[in-house]
């Protein structure tokens, strides 16, 4: 995914000479040809994520169009004040990129898990938030920001993400991207972690169940999804998200449908409320955190068992 | 402008201060009078603003990073014309369009929201940024209060502007000694201020930041390819005797009796 928003941003910043791309010091090489193409609008900010915020609200101030990167928690939580005041207040068009949402950086410990972050950029005013699943959602993400005016954020994974959409498929901001037809059942994921949903998806099948599993790539604004869901009638949504279970997609959901008689039952999979210290690849931090596939199938089969 | 007219000014500048804090019996009003003289030589004198330009590209910018400064600039836009005078009495009066820190376009004039501490410097060097690829003429200035040099963001950004040549950017440094609950050369060991800036790579002087000869010199002297800091040594609550040097005078608000003996001296100075 990540080299899809390069290869895109590279794209977009040769048609838009507004386009300015800010890293704090990470992102090594990945920039070159972008910086190559578009000639002094790469700046390379160094490890000062609060000032590469301040920067870019400047840079939009005057009629730019800035993206700041950096790994998840570093590009959010580190300068949140800067994003809240800074871009949000006064409504800029910058786009913050977190690079490795969820445990995409597993084995590098819990000050680079990106559990938070979802949470955080929920609660910030007029801030639109993009988690696509894959490469070519990733592309059409970046894509879709150049369209709109105000604070973005897009979560991308890392690397070796398989495509689980089709170029063919549109990509509509605040609508999700359905993965698998089915009925009575949906999963939406959020993010990468799309593809456990789908995995579990087929697992399930053996079991009667024959899941709908989407891909939630907007995560704010939510209207359009609520809508989507609510013309499907599902009796069961399970929200999965690579994520804590705090503010994210999952809380929501429920939330929009809490003072209705006739709602989905909403189920969260989501990573545990504490830092995991024990470290590993992403698949292993998924089984670790109760997000993979099994956790996924388990958690829905006790969920209608349950029922 | 020449140095009498612009002490003019700062009367009828510093009278505007101390009367809409006593009506909205705001804080901050010492902090508004250290800062006055220098806005009122950037709005009048080095900076290339006003309300005619407006909408004008290649203007100059100026950003309040002290924020809680509001007083002075809302009272040197309102002299510079970019609004009626008479709003300046609805300060933070209940669905007034002047906030006790600025908000972006609350009135003609304010560019920048501020108010949290250490957000202007990097904001302003953004627009700097963008002014030097548009090979705009335009100038950025933005005035810092000394406790704002606590926050790490100031240095974040203080760092990264030397590295970009970027010639274009003026930090002023409201160095009035004081800050919310002390001294400000106690709680942190901000001094040598100056020597800081310049060992960052700042182009760098100290002033009088309340003598305009000082302030016209540093403000309008032939730029180098650094960014340009000035550390203004100002007094805490300039222009009213009671009020000057006095860490009270951070918070509290003039009383009407507070106010009336302010006046006299304002008028009279």
């Amino acid at each position: 995914m990540r080299d899809a928003f390069f290869d895109e941003l590279t794209r977009l910043g040769e048609h838009d000479s507004r386009v300015m791309f800010l890293t704090g010091d990470l992102g090594y090489k990945l920039w070159d040809v972008f910086a190559a193409r578009c000639p002094g609008r790469f700046l390379n900010m160094g490890v000062s994520e609060a000032n590469m915020v301040s920067v870019a609200a400047g840079l939009a101030l005057s009629g730019m169009r800035p993206i700041t990167y950096s790994i998840v928690p570093f590009a959010t939580i580190r300068c949140l004040e800067q994003i809240r005041n800074d871009v949000c207040s006064m409504r800029l068009p910058v786009l913050i990129v977190g690079v490795g949402g969820g445990y995409a950086y597993g084995a590098n410990g819990p000050t680079h898990h990106g559990v938070d972050d979802v949470a955080a950029m929920r609660t910030l005013s007029g801030m639109t938030i993009f988690c696509p699943c894959d490469p070519l959602e990733t592309r059409a993400a970046l894509r879709a920001v150049q369209e709109l005016d105000g604070p973005c954020y897009l979560r991308l994974g890392r690397n070796k993400e398989p495509n689980l959409t089709r170029p063919e498929e549109s990509f509509t901001p605040g609508l999700p991207n359905l993965l698998r037809r089915g009925q009575r059942v949906a999963l939406l994921a959020v993010g990468p972690i799309a593809s456990q949903a789908l995995a579990a998806a087929q697992l399930l099948t053996r079991r009667g169940v024959d899941p709908a599993v989407w891909s939630v790539h907007t995560v704010k604004p939510i209207d359009g999804l609520v809508a989507c869901m609510d013309e499907h009638r599902y009796e069961h949504v399970f929200v999965i998200e690579e994520h804590g279970p705090c503010g994210g997609l999952a809380e929501a959901l429920a939330v929009e449908w809490a003072d209705r008689v006739i709602r989905p039952i909403v189920t969260r999979v989501a990573a545990p409320d504490e830092h995991l210290r024990t470290v590993g690849s992403q698949q292993y931090m998924w089984g670790l955190a109760g997000i993979d596939s099994q956790a996924v199938f388990r958690r829905v089969t006790q969920r209608l068992d349950h029922d | 402008m020449d140095v009498a007219s612009l002490i003019s000014i700062s009367r009828r500048v510093r009278a505007h201060i101390l009367r809409i804090s006593a009506i909205a019996k705001a804080p901050h009003v010492g902090s508004a009078l250290s800062c006055a003289d220098i806005l009122v030589a950037l709005y009048f004198h080095a900076a290339r603003v006003g309300p005619d330009l407006a909408d004008d590209p290649q203007r100059d910018i100026v950003i309040l990073s002290k924020g809680h400064g509001s007083a002075a600039l809302y009272s040197v836009l309102a002299e510079r014309g970019y609004f009626a005078a008479v709003t300046l009495d609805t300060y933070c009066a209940d669905g007034s369009a002047l906030p006790e820190h600025p908000s972006r376009e609350c009135v003609p004039g304010v560019e920048v929201t501020t108010g949290s501490l250490g957000h202007g410097l990097g904001v302003g060097i953004g627009m700097a940024v963008a002014a030097k690829l548009a090979s705009s003429s335009r100038h950025v200035y933005v005035v810092l209060s000394d406790g704002e040099c606590n926050e790490g963001s100031v240095w974040e950004a203080a760092m990264w502007a030397p590295g970009q040549r970027l010639a274009n950017v003026t930090a002023i440094i409201d160095f009035n000694k004081f800050q919310a609950t002390g001294p400000s050369t106690r709680i942190t060991a901000l001094e040598p201020l100056a020597e800081k800036w310049r060992s960052f790579g700042w182009d760098t002087t100290e002033i009088d930041g309340h003598d305009y000869g000082q302030l016209i010199h540093a403000l309008t002297s032939p730029r180098r390819e650094h960014p340009r800091a000035i550390v203004a040594h100002t007094i805490m609550g300039k222009g009213v005797s009671f009020m000057e040097g006095d860490l009270e005078w951070h918070y509290r608000p003039p009383s009407a009796a507070d106010l009336a003996r302010a006046l006299e001296e304002v008028a009279r100075s």
